[in-house]
């Protein structure tokens, strides 16, 4: 019985850990910022409103912020870019699940070194590259540079669900007088597209949460992203606190949505080939 | 007439694309969008910032970038100690920060598969810090331990521990502190989650038997179960690993590298002296020894889940 109880009280106490940073910033969102400015603290909230996220929403939003500019900016780039990284890693994933071939290991172990390369880093050639081709501040350049941070993941991904699907199934359906190309779109891809799909959301994930780089390749509402357009709260000396939280709480729901219809699969893609070599 | 034609048409070209398909290998065909993608938005670029570190290139003197200065950037970087200071407390952020996830991460890897009842409800609650974006992140932990208005500030003062405000984000080594704890609370779900994945798939017959041969549960834990996590701990680290410059946008919006460069990480100094200083040349320098670093990691850890991979292969 008493061990029960210490597991039980270690565990509540992990998810609160986990659990309390975003409760705060949701709570926060919802007050007005006398009350977070307050001394002493006032732990138990007297009056909540929505009125930061009107304010937001409505027309160029508190303090100037553009915010709905910035949420379509986010939209479109992280979109477009996991579609096109998706279509990528289909082809590599199944490259990489289905064939033997010279140098694989050693190819596979390159794409993922361009993913180590940090953001920081990576955006200095970019910088001066897009500013002389005035990719710089389009969604283009930064759509192009999302597929490039993406590429490596989703193939990884991908091949690991096209390695579940059975080979003999499209070999069946090649047998019973299907094209290769026809047994691989009518067997093989619906068999793997689930996990196609949470290595989509993924994708997505990090588009729409990327920040070193953006921060340097966008400059305008042409093409500032949330994470970006999260600065716009700070200045010199002030933070606006609530505007910050009722932002955060709004780029982070999407994110939340997307993540709990992947959980299951994203574990199980990253980790196929753990046992079975 | 042109369905006709086509319907001629069809089968002749997709013999041609068939009999090209062959001819090159259709590995390399399907691999190719992705190589091509990697090799211009990566590659060629990175050749590029490769070659402007050997020139004095400044932002606001673009004629400087056909200035060649061989080596010099590089001896400048070397010679810095500001650069080895954030290049050793890179190092050690990292080095805390990834045992300490590993850590935890097994503890609630361990305390979520022993729980009866809701398992699933915790399992998504244990993933909900990896949603967060790093910049989110950073801002969180900033509003946290604000000194003024921050939850731990508040909760410390009001329960009577501290009188005085404690200056988590003023005093370097405090604000050390405070980007391993956002870190770590961004990151740990990484690794609880593989490594549950890990004691979920594990057989149950090897514990029973161990059990039956009066091994104790330290015994049966060390012997067993953690040789069979093992792998999908490797892959929580190169997973990590494969990321580690994220570090940078918590450091940027929580301390910016201050106070006084006390939380200068490489990332963070390549940003300043590329942008703020307008140093491309110089930066670029620094930047090839953050991408040195990446690789690095990722090497090592590679190889381990590939060691482990075999030897696990090997004992099942």
């Amino acid at each position: 019985m008493g061990a029960g109880a210490a597991h039980s009280a270690a565990l509540f106490l992990a998810m609160l850990v986990i659990c309390a940073p975003g409760a705060w910033i949701v709570l926060n969102s919802l007050r007005p910022t006398v009350e977070i400015m307050a001394k002493p603290p006032v732990w138990i909230p007297r009056r909540l409103s929505l009125d930061a996220y009107t304010a937001m929403f409505g027309g160029l939003g508190q303090g100037g912020v553009p915010v709905l500019d910035y949420f379509r900016n986010s939209l479109i780039v992280s979109i477009t870019s996991t579609v096109i990284a998706v279509a990528v890693g289909i082809a590599g994933g199944y490259a990489f699940a289905r064939y033997r071939f010279k140098g694989k290991s050693a190819l596979f172990l390159g794409l993922m070194l361009t993913r180590t390369v940090p953001g920081i880093a990576l955006s200095l050639p970019l910088f001066i590259i897009f500013a002389r081709t005035g990719l710089i501040d389009t969604h283009l350049g930064l759509i192009f540079t999302y597929v490039a941070l993406n590429v490596p993941f989703t193939i990884w991904l991908i091949d690991g669900f096209f390695r579940q699907v059975p080979r003999d199934l499209a070999e069946a359906a090649q047998i019973d007088g299907c094209t290769p190309w026809q047994a691989f779109w009518q067997v093989e891809f619906p068999l793997a597209g689930p996990g196609i799909a949470s290595a989509a959301i993924f994708a997505f994930l990090t588009s729409w949460n990327e920040f070193a780089l953006a921060s340097q390749l966008t400059r305008s509402v042409n093409s500032k992203t949330l994470p970006v357009g999260l600065l716009d709260f700070t200045s010199e000396f002030t933070i606006d606190w609530r505007g910050m939280c009722a932002l955060a709480v709004v780029m982070i729901a999407p994110a939340l949505a997307l993540t709990f219809v992947i959980q299951k699969r994203l574990v199980s893609g990253l980790t196929f080939g753990a046992v079975k070599g | 007439m042109t369905s006709a034609a086509t319907r001629v048409a069809e089968p002749i070209n997709r013999l041609r694309i068939t009999r090209s398909l062959r001819r090159l290998g259709a590995p390399v065909l399907l691999l190719m969008p992705a190589i091509v993608i990697l090799v211009v938005a990566i590659a060629a670029p990175l050749l590029f910032s490769l070659y402007s570190s050997f020139t004095a290139y400044r932002l606001t003197k673009p004629e400087t970038l056909w200035t060649f200065v061989g080596w010099r950037n590089y001896v400048n970087v070397f010679s810095d100690p500001v650069f080895w200071q954030a290049f050793g407390r890179t190092v050690l952020l990292l080095t805390i920060a990834l045992n300490l996830e590993m850590v935890f991460g097994l503890g609630l890897a361990l305390l979520v598969e022993k729980a009866t009842r809701g398992q699933r409800l915790l399992r998504t609650l244990m993933m909900f810090p990896m949603m967060f974006s790093p910049i989110l992140v950073g801002f969180q932990f900033k509003f946290l331990f604000n000194d003024n208005v921050g939850l731990i500030n508040n909760a410390l003062q009001s329960l009577g521990i501290t009188e005085q405000a404690i200056p988590w984000l003023i005093d370097g080594a405090l604000a050390f502190f405070a980007i391993v704890v956002a870190e770590v609370w961004s990151s740990t779900p990484v690794f609880a989650i593989l490594i549950l994945a890990g004691l979920l798939a594990m057989p149950r017959e090897p514990i029973e038997a161990a059990k039956v041969d009066g091994c104790t549960p330290w015994q049966s834990f060390r012997y067993v179960t953690w040789p069979f996590i093992m792998p999908f701990a490797y892959i929580a680290m190169t997973i990590r690993s494969l990321d580690v410059g994220r570090a940078y946008d918590i450091v940027k919006i929580m301390t910016d590298g201050g106070p006084a460069r006390r939380t200068e990480l490489i990332w963070t100094l390549v940003g300043r002296t590329a942008y703020s200083d307008a140093r491309m040349g110089v930066a670029n320098a620094m930047a090839y020894a953050s991408i040195a670093l990446s690789i690095l990691f990722t090497v090592y850890f590679f190889r381990k889940l590939a060691s482990a991979r075999t030897q696990i292969a090997a004992d099942w």
